[in-house]
């Protein structure tokens, strides 16, 4: 089962928020260099997934280990340093801080001054937007721009794995488009990408597998492009009769 | 971070630069409570100098509350609490300590603690001098310590919560301490003087309060702290730790994922925070020469919470600036007594509609905008909403 070249395995994880199960023994596994895609409906789980991955829920029982390295009893701090960066859902952008501040508590755990000021450069060129609006306080960011921000203080975390949390929630179509190329762009500098999204059409494009969460369980697993024609995704998820 | 310190360095005149950073505050306090327990108070006479004083103390309380309440953004309702622990710890320590030491509780200050007006003569420390600043010292650890233990709590409860368990830890000490046996009385100092310290550690005096502790407490010592808890309230802001407390008083969960250890720095909070308190504590036992723990109960937490949200959650001049107004307010309108307190609760209440993020938010005076235009303020102090 665990392959060599498994950053980040998963292994029969539970997670309850009291007498709620939401995750009932997934598992699944994200290889070095890949975008891995989590889908599934309202309440599948898939925040709970991420969120237990980076330590802020813990498990009930199964394993998570970061480059053979066991961090489920690890705390949230620790598995960033670990290399785990997370844009959390709804963004989490600290909305009475600037736009500068915020990138500069992505980058909170690191020390190697100059290459994060390299760090903010690329980020900023990925996110133009961003760079206008650096003394803008974050809370004052449209959704699209937050979106951005969030994503552009997790890069500034230097993360070998990134977690994205529904990336394009809310967003317009174009700016949906753009922030898929740029999470391409990230994958291609090199970092691993864990996506969760709702929107299945887009996610199975970008990723390279996909894995679908239905209530807590993964119903099906796969290359994103195989998994994008099965007729069960294509009923559930991509909204073709 | 070696590189930084040289950076600082080389700006400074050559003559600055031989002291090292970590003697500044300690130069500057000296040189304010020299400045105004010298200068200034000769001048405004002896009323004058005494709501200075009390604004001095309420200083150091306002700005360490801010710590917690203003910049992790946890509510404490116990800084009394905190007061209360450092105050008997100091108080205990001076009157048995005079007693061990000397065989009796007379004042045995120099210059810089002889609290009555006039002249003075004699060498600038006496060696009581020495027993109150380890006892102001000690208190504030105890104090921190008691905040180590209230702090690990607030790592899992929130708001009203935490606010409830505070003020219940603010109560329990004060339940505890008035149930202390009697104090060993002056004239009995030879009783005292022989009996063990673990013994008179617990002879404080009960529901009558501590009485008949000789006073030290000058307007040189409580600035001199009072300068000190501003200096570090400001490093600690303008650190790499300002930004994680910020963070979290912003958001817990976004701060965690950023890598902010909330286990350490809610309990930092507190601990630093009730470190000033304690030392509050000592210096307005010594200055009374009394402490009951009575009078500083949950109304007494109440009052230095009014100045942290009044000056701005997380402002250190904006608490400094709360606690001088609402330490000279009801002594300005002593002879308005019937009103008083109608009119500091206008004030607040025009300040809650006004300005909720109290007179200067996160920001501190010279972020403002009047004083950037000249180019000048620190800057690089965590901003908040405009
Ligand atoms: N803090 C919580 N307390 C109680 N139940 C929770 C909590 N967080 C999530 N749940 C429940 O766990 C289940 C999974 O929630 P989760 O947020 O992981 O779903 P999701 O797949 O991310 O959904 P969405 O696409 O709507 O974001 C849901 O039934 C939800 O109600
Ligand atoms: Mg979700």
């Amino acid at each position: 089962m665990v392959g060599v070249d498994d950053m980040l395995s998963v292994e029969n994880l539970s997670v309850s928020y009291g007498a709620i199960k939401a995750l009932h023994g997934i598992s699944l596994r994200v290889e070095r260099g890949e975008i891995v895609t989590l889908i599934g409906s309202n309440g599948a789980g898939k925040t709970t997934t991420l969120r237990t991955i980076s330590g802020l829920v813990r498990a009930a029982a199964g394993s998570i280990s970061f480059e053979g390295v066991p961090i489920g009893k690890l705390p949230p701090h620790q598995i960033v340093r670990m290399g785990i960066a997370q844009a959390p859902e709804g963004r989490g952008v600290f909305a009475n801080m600037s736009v500068d501040e915020n990138l500069s508590l992505g980058a909170y755990a690191r020390h190697d001054k100059e290459q994060i000021d390299k760090d903010r450069q690329r980020a900023l060129e990925l996110f133009p937007r961003l760079r206008e609006r650096l003394a803008q306080s974050a809370g004052t960011l449209s959704g699209g721009e937050q979106q951005m921000l969030a994503i552009a203080r997790a890069l500034l975390a230097r993360p070998k794995l990134m977690l994205l949390d529904e990336p394009s929630l809310g967003l317009a179509p174009q700016v949906v488009a753009t922030i898929f190329k740029i999470i391409r762009e990230i994958n291609a500098g090199g970092t691993t990408i864990l996506l969760v999204e709702q929107n299945a059409h887009m996610a199975l494009n970008v990723a390279h597998r996909a894995y679908v969460l239905e209530v807590g369980k993964i119903a099906m697993e796969g290359p994103a492009a195989e998994l994008a024609k099965s007729d069960e995704v294509r009923r559930a998820y991509l909204g073709h009769g | 971070m070696s590189k930084l310190f040289e950076e600082t360095r080389s700006l400074k005149a050559p003559v600055w630069g031989v002291i090292p950073r970590a003697a500044w505050p300690l130069v500057v306090a000296i040189a304010i409570g020299a400045l105004i327990y010298f200068g200034v108070s000769p001048l405004v006479g002896g009323f004058v100098s005494k709501v200075m004083l009390i604004v001095g103390i309420n200083i150091v309380l306002a700005v360490s509350l801010n710590i917690v309440n203003g910049y992790t953004g946890q509510f404490s309702m116990g800084h009394a609490g905190f007061m209360a622990v450092g105050g008997y710890v100091a108080a205990g320590i001076v009157y048995y300590g005079s007693i061990k030491l000397w065989g009796s509780a007379d004042p045995a200050g120099g210059i810089l603690s002889i609290v009555q007006e006039g002249p003075k003569s004699g060498p600038l420390l006496g060696k009581g001098d020495f027993l109150f600043v380890i006892s102001c010292l000690i208190g504030g650890l105890v104090a921190a310590g008691a905040g180590y233990v209230v702090g690990l709590p607030s790592l899992r409860l929130r708001g009203d919560y935490l606010a409830i368990v505070t003020l219940g830890f603010g109560e329990i000490v004060r339940v505890i301490l008035q149930g202390s046996h009697d104090q060993i009385q002056p004239w009995k100092a030879a009783d005292a003087a022989a009996m063990p310290v673990y013994e008179l550690a617990w002879k404080l005096g009960g529901p009558k309060g501590f009485n008949l502790v000789p006073t030290y407490t000058t307007l040189f010592w409580v600035y001199f702290w009072a300068v000190l808890t501003c200096i570090a309230a400001y490093r600690l802001k303008s650190s790499s730790s300002g930004r994680a407390f910020l963070s979290i008083r912003e958001d817990e969960v976004a701060a965690q994922a950023m890598g902010v250890d909330l286990t350490k720095y809610k309990v930092r909070a507190f601990v630093f925070s009730s470190f000033f308190a304690g030392v509050a504590g000592g210096l307005y036992a010594l200055d009374i020469g009394a402490i009951s723990a009575g009078d500083l109960n949950f109304i007494k937490s109440f009052d230095i919470i009014i100045m942290v949200v009044l000056g701005g959650l997380g402002s250190i001049s904006g608490a400094v600036l709360a606690a001088v107004i609402l330490s000279i307010l009801p002594e300005a309108l002593r002879d308005f007594q019937s009103y008083r307190l109608i009119v500091y609760a206008l004030l607040l209440i025009v300040i809650m509609i006004v300005r909720p993020q109290g007179l200067f938010g996160v920001r501190e005076v010279w972020d403002l905008k009047i004083f950037k235009r000249r180019g000048g303020g620190l800057g690089g102090s965590a901003g908040g909403a405009p």
